[in-house]
């Protein structure tokens, strides 16, 4: 197998999610099987061809520095999980 | 009358005419939508108390015979992965489970303008990720021909609403196929216009290079005039297009004569369903004898196309799903002692499996070591395939294909992830390569509706909708209606 449960752990990680050790093995099968069937790629010469990020010939598309109303601070909080003197509260960052 | 049997722009008629109310109209599909709704579950949440306001300012309009726009007082439904401002919007998954938006998607905001009449959101593979609608957070949505299959995805609930009459017109959003693929399956008509024709502003985001709204509707006309009102540039969405909307009703005219189709030959070979080919060549023998001219041309690249999507969209996705850290808005684990242990047991616990599966998948092919190999590899492949279509444009004026290999198949969640993806060869190439391409319907086999997809040039869906309206016009397959049947 290509990707180990150690990758698979290791890509958790990095996607700040974690798979339940009793998942690992069937989930690392089904990701192998993605992984080696993307190996057909291989096949294609693709020298000098250029990547398509994006579809469309558009460039960055500027406007006028003004100033215009934001997002309201009370509308922003709306949807918080929890609030602290009108702030987002979230758990100890820092030890 | 079965109000609810009938289109949008059947139901403009009468309201203009004050042959029935909008208030009238509105409560059929409620009622409609209470008849069948425990069967279909194509709806994650209704609004029964904003649209019964809206259609009586409509008919306050009519009555004070003031003009109204041609959605007026029509309802439809919104897929629920676009942000209606006040009303709930979940993207069917427990991450937004409560969610409340603050804003209105562009397409929202237009249709609002136009008065239109939202009933309520529809159901989807959670995030837009699948197509099946089996992974929602909600439950699946059923399939109206037959309640015991799905009802395809990741639009499902907004195909399925169309198919058992539980809306007039509804809107669905494409990343790999995701509006013409349920379309197919359930008989309708869905439209994905050319990358940069909508507004991406206000949908949630999944693969940013390749979503695209569109709608779902009963008919070729009705899709038309959907486009009319959400197409458009928007200054919020730095990818939409500032190009003039032409008028899409106008594109309707009843004539091939002279069109050039092209039949892609990978599009026709061993995957297909033998039944579902049956349809797709019996329409191809329609339109030559409403005079279009058939040539067979090549996608070479068509069978990279998947695993180039499934690299692709993951990587967009990964990065566009990194926002939810139950911070600001979304599900968190309350029991969390540090901040990184909260982001971390929030996602898992908030969002599906398969979004969880994606997510890694990008997260693996865009880091150190795996960049070149997989990531640079597919936007290479992407470019040969946006080539190829380039090419197979210069000897004809659109493509016709099967919209998807199979039919629906049954609610059992028995496939591996992969043999799934596989079914969306059809329909990814299109996204791949920006393109405007729409599924009507076009025949049944055992009973299942089958859709025939016609892909058209850039920003060209004009001839998409002459082509498929031709059709439409010479064939009855639009007009059949669900029988709700089946074992569920």
């Amino acid at each position: 197998m290509k990707v180990t449960a150690e990758d698979v752990r290791h890509i958790a990680t990095l996607s700040r999610l974690t798979v339940p050790e009793a998942e690992m093995e069937k989930f690392t099968e089904q990701f192998n099987q993605i992984i080696n069937y993307a190996d057909i790629l291989q096949q294609i010469d693709t020298t000098d061809i250029e990547p398509t990020a994006h579809v469309l010939p558009v460039a960055n598309v500027l406007r006028e520095d003004v100033v215009q109303e934001g997002v309201a601070h009370e509308d922003a909080m709306k949807n918080a999980p929890a609030v602290h003197n009108d702030g987002f509260k979230v758990p100890r960052v820092i030890e | 009358m079965e109000l609810y049997k009938l289109t949008a722009h059947e139901l403009h008629d009468k309201l203009v005419n004050k042959e029935i109310s909008s208030v009238e109209l509105t409560n059929a599909c409620f009622a409609r939508i209470d008849e069948v709704e425990d069967q279909v579950k194509a709806y994650v949440t209704l609004d029964r108390e904003g649209a019964l306001a809206q259609a009586a300012k409509v008919d306050a309009k009519i009555a004070a015979g003031e003009a109204i726009a041609p959605l007026a007082g029509v309802p439809g439904a919104i897929k629920d992965n676009i942000s209606t401002k006040g009303l709930r919007t979940t993207c069917s998954s427990k991450m937004l489970d409560n969610f409340i938006p603050i804003f209105d998607a562009h397409v929202i905001k237009n249709l609002r303008a136009d008065e239109t009449i939202f009933l309520g959101k529809t159901n989807l593979d959670e995030f837009a990720m699948g197509s099946t609608t089996e992974h929602s957070f909600y439950g699946p949505s059923h399939n109206p021909w037959d309640l015991s299959r799905v009802p395809g995805g990741s639009s499902g609930g907004s195909a399925a609403a169309i198919a058992a009459c539980e809306a007039i017109w509804t809107l669905g959003s494409d990343t790999g196929g995701s509006i013409r693929q349920p379309a197919s399956f359930n008989g309708c008509v869905g439209i994905k216009p050319t990358y940069g024709r909508v507004s991406r502003y206000g949908c949630v985001a999944f693969a940013s290079s390749l979503d695209q709204i569109g709608p779902i509707t009963k008919d070729v006309t009705d899709a038309a005039i959907v486009l009319n009102t959400i197409c458009g540039n928007d200054k919020m969405d730095s990818t939409s297009l500032d190009v003039a909307v032409p008028d899409f009703t106008k594109a309707l005219v009843s004539d091939v004569k002279g069109l050039k189709i092209g039949l892609p030959k990978e599009y026709f070979g061993e995957g297909i369903d033998a039944k579902v080919k049956e349809q797709i060549q019996m329409a191809i023998k329609k339109y030559e004898e409403l005079g279009a001219e058939i040539v067979e041309v090549s996608l070479p690249h068509t069978e990279y196309a998947v695993i180039t999507y499934y690299i692709i969209a993951p990587a967009e996705a990964s990065a566009n799903l990194a926002r939810f850290d139950g911070v600001r808005y979304g599900y968190r684990n309350a029991e969390a002692v540090s901040a990184p242990e909260m982001t971390t047991l929030s996602r898992t616990e908030g969002f599906g499996a398969e979004v969880r599966r994606r997510i890694m998948l990008g997260n693996y092919v865009l880091s150190t070591g795996y960049y070149d190999a997989y990531y640079k590899k597919a936007m290479q492949v992407r470019t040969l395939i946006r080539k190829d279509f380039e090419e197979a444009f210069k000897q004809c004026d659109v493509l016709l294909t099967p919209t998807s290999p199979v039919t629906a198949y049954p609610i059992d969640g028995k496939m591996d992830p992969l043999a799934i993806y596989m079914l969306d060869v059809t329909t990814i190439p299109v996204n791949m390569a920006g393109l405007p391409g729409i599924s009507i319907p076009c025949g049944f086999a055992d009973g299942l509706p089958v859709g025939m997809q016609i892909i058209g040039k850039p920003l060209d869906e004009e001839t998409v909708l002459r082509a498929a309206y031709t059709f439409e016009q010479a064939t009855e397959f639009h007009k059949a209606i669900a029988p709700l049947g089946g074992n569920k």
